[in-house]
């Protein structure tokens, strides 16, 4: 083969640098979230401004509208499909969405917050309700890096 | 059928594009498809407050001590956690104070005394009707209000700081770097900001559409007042048709919203 | 055709070897700026654009100049610019590229810089400029990819290629001028509220970018076996009369600047030609700088009036200074007395940090390297047709 040495040389570079990620992650496992309720402070069948199968797919869709709603065009109340009304605000997430147990920088506990010190692996405090999701999906969260919850509201 | 490499090539190109684009088709269905499934609706909470014009009086009658100053940039600062980077090249300011030389620039007049010149001023954003700020902001994170006020969307600030230099007031700042070890009391009713994007005073946006005015309002002991433009009866607007008042920079017009009443005495 | 930027002398692989070594000095000066934010420049609340976006400002204008071979060449059937003007096209292309990369430098949260796609605002001069910059470099692209590759197969430029590059003439006004609203049109900014400003831009641009392009044709001929201004042509001398003419405009339109603010005697217009050119309040740090330019701005046009152009030793130095002249004034002070004195009339002074230098000479490197691999490409494909 012409100049097969290079050719092959590079090949080889090239296969190592597309499965870089996979060896580096190796034995890093996660294991899938772990059972959510358990990190939510109000009793099971109090419901959640839409209903859970909803969440599960639609909660940054519907975060992304809260956000429209209340900054941009001065909205402060949700309706949601039952017609039972919500206050706009992360607050209204993290008053069930967190056992207050785990304390950000701001001396208040943070539901995203990995407070276990090890960034990426998967925490099992039960505080963690959106980190726990979050890290499995290798999705990171910015909304903690200017809110901090939950709420003086309820202080 | 043969086909070369480079026609290869082109048409797995071709087929990428059309790939990605669809599947941004498909998501957007899909978006849409979630919304129908809510039936969801916003409003506007009932004990917010509601104006055409949000306007601001400053009577600098009752600014009298360096203390009456402090007491509304504090408010401000602490209610919004605003940081103290501790060198002006960093900093951040809502509201603060300025000399009357400096915030009324332009119009020197040199028989002035040094103790005239030096008279302090509240100075904070203006919430001009026409702001250049929200002209040259690029994305909309920087927009105005029904009723008036320039507000920000700090979701949204690519940190371009093209409203700085718009801005003929200097009523911006830029997160220079990142705020949070700089907040001194931190107030988690209130979000801090991120490093890289442009703050100002929003004239409280949070507390009208829970019923209250502005914080430095509040705590300014009749030193600014704070109503709507637009509404006869109200108490700005008796001001501003009847008492002397100026704005800073008016010539440019920008249609500034604070007015400052000098010499202004009882009022309405 | 990229293969041909592949092989290369000693020399060639020294060059670049050299560029990428700045580029990682840049790349990693970003970084730490990624990390800390912009608090790392030397920018501040008073001064809040500097070396990056007077940069880009510069630039702005390099690329625009290509349009000055192009129009000749294309429109006038002005034959003596054939062999430069693709050297013109791929400036340009290099000169946009940084142009996007000192945007995207300056810019405080970069992962949300789609935003500006994602919500257009239609009032904001910055969303035209992005436009207009990013179908100037397809365009140039377009065109100089398209020709170089005709040519080296030894065919005619496809018929489709002469609209776009028709279309080219009038975009890459349109860059320039869109790049001078950006200032010319905020209330608040004494030095930049000008109505020519936009034929301040196209003239200093006119000037700086041929003036750039002549010395990189130097450096062709001397590197290559091309010569893009064979003898008996006089490319060259036919664009030095363009860059003559181009830098005569633009001294004369400062000049109506300083005779605006100064006759007028309007404090606000007065105060940052004062601290540019004699120093305001005890601050002076760009006097030097302009005193410099003022005097290169002369000299380069002095030495391209006279004989002396056609002196091989002159005519560099007359170039050098006309472009020196020009990244002074347009690189360097434009911007910042714009923001100095600031709206409360204080001076606040800005000195670029190093951090801001090793990033700014990075994406200078980029450029380079860019324009390296371009031209070797079109010097290779000259050279087999030689």
């Amino acid at each position: 083969m012409y100049k097969g040495g290079k050719i092959i040389a590079s090949l080889i570079i090239f296969v190592a640098f597309l499965t870089f990620p996979f060896f580096y992650n190796m034995g890093k496992v996660n294991a899938g979230p772990e059972n959510l309720d358990s990190n939510i402070k109000l009793t099971a069948n109090t419901q959640c401004v839409e209903p859970a199968s909803f969440m599960r797919a639609n909660h940054m869709q519907l975060l992304n509208d809260w956000r429209q709603a209340y900054v941009r065009d001065g909205k402060t109340v949700y309706t949601n499909s039952q017609g039972k009304k919500f206050e706009i605000n992360l607050d209204t997430c993290i008053k069930c969405h967190s056992t207050g147990a785990a304390s950000n920088t701001a001396g208040v506990s943070n539901p995203a917050l990995n407070t276990t010190g090890s960034s990426k692996t998967l925490a099992s405090n039960s505080d963690q309700f959106c980190v726990s999701c979050h890290n499995y999906a290798s999705v990171e969260l910015t909304c903690w890096s200017c809110h901090s919850e939950p709420g003086g509201a309820t202080k | 059928m043969s086909i070369n490499r480079r026609q290869f090539l082109r048409r797995a190109g071709i087929v990428t594009a059309l790939g990605l684009g669809g599947s941004f088709v498909i998501n957007a269905a899909g978006s849409k498809l979630a919304e129908a499934a809510a039936e969801s609706t916003y409003g506007t909470s009932t004990q917010g407050l509601a104006a055409k014009h949000w306007a601001m009086v400053v009577d600098m009658s009752k600014f009298k001590s360096k203390d009456d100053f402090k007491r509304v940039s504090q408010a401000c600062d602490l209610i919004h956690n605003v940081p103290d980077i501790g060198n002006t090249k960093d900093e951040i300011k809502w509201i603060w104070e300025d000399d009357y030389e400096h915030t009324f620039s332009g119009g020197e007049n040199e028989y002035l005394t040094e103790s005239f010149k030096e008279l302090p001023f509240v100075v904070m954003c203006n919430h001009c009707e026409n702001p250049p700020c929200v002209k040259a902001c690029p994305t909309g994170a920087t927009f105005k209000r029904p009723d008036g006020i320039v507000d920000m969307d700090y979701h949204r600030c690519i940190g371009c700081r093209f409203c700085m230099g718009a801005c003929p007031f200097s009523a911006r700042s830029f997160n220079f770097r990142n705020p949070r070890p700089f907040i001194k009391e931190n107030n988690p009713d209130y979000p801090t900001r991120t490093q890289g994007v442009v703050e100002k005073c929003i004239f409280c946006v949070e507390r009208l559409a829970k019923g209250q005015k502005p914080a430095c309002v509040e705590v300014s002991k009749g030193g600014l007042i704070f109503g709507d433009l637009d509404d006869p009866n109200s108490e700005v607007r008796k001001i501003i048709s009847s008492k002397f008042t100026i704005r800073r920079k008016a010539e440019l017009g920008t249609q500034p919203s604070v007015y400052y009443l000098v010499g202004g005495g009882e009022h309405a | 055709m990229l293969e041909k930027a592949l092989t290369g002398s000693k020399k060639y692989w020294a060059w670049v070897f050299c560029l990428l070594a700045v580029i990682a000095v840049g790349v990693l000066a970003y970084l730490r700026q990624y990390s800390y934010g912009l608090g790392l420049t030397g920018m501040s609340r008073d001064v809040t654009w500097g070396l990056y976006i007077a940069q880009f400002t510069f630039l702005v204008g390099i690329a625009a100049s290509a349009v000055m071979l192009v129009t000749p060449y294309y429109l006038h059937d002005f034959k003596k610019f054939g062999k430069m003007v693709i050297l013109g096209e791929f400036l340009a292309i290099a000169a946009i590229i940084m142009c996007i990369l000192f945007i995207f430098v300056d810019v405080g949260q970069p992962m949300r810089i789609l935003n500006v796609l994602l919500y257009p605002q239609l009032h904001s001069v910055m969303f035209y400029d992005m436009c207009v910059l990013c179908g100037y470099l397809a365009i140039n692209f377009i065109v100089g990819w398209t020709t170089i590759g005709a040519e080296r197969k030894g065919t005619p430029s496809p018929k489709w290629v002469k609209p776009i590059i028709y279309l080219s003439i009038p975009w890459a006004f349109s860059i320039h001028t869109v790049t001078a609203f950006l200032y010319a049109g905020l209330p608040g900014r004494h030095f930049w509220l000008t109505a020519i400003m936009a034929a301040r831009f196209l003239a200093s641009a006119f000037a700086a970018g041929p003036s750039l392009l002549i010395l990189l044709c130097l450096i062709v001929r001397k590197v290559s076996k091309f010569d893009p201004d064979p003898p008996g042509v006089g490319a060259i001398q036919s664009l030095v009369k363009i860059i003559r003419y181009a830098m005569i405009a633009n001294v004369f339109f400062y000049i109506c600047e300083v005779f605006t603010a100064f006759y007028s005697g309007l404090p606000e217009e007065m105060a940052p030609f004062k601290y540019a050119f004699v120093g305001l309040d005890g601050h002076a740090s760009l006097v030097p700088f302009m005193w410099t330019a003022t005097v290169l701005a002369f000299l380069g046009i002095a030495l391209l009036i006279f004989p002396t152009r056609k002196n091989s030793v002159l005519l560099p130095i007359a170039l050098i200074s006309v472009f020196l002249a020009n990244w002074i004034d347009k690189g360097i002070v434009l911007i910042l007395a714009g923001f100095v004195p600031n709206s409360f009339g204080r001076v606040t002074e800005y000195f670029p940090s190093g951090n801001e230098i090793a990033i700014v000479l990075g994406v200078y490197a980029i450029g380079m390297l860019v324009l390296t691999i371009f031209y070797k490409v079109a010097i290779s494909v000259r050279e087999q047709n030689l």
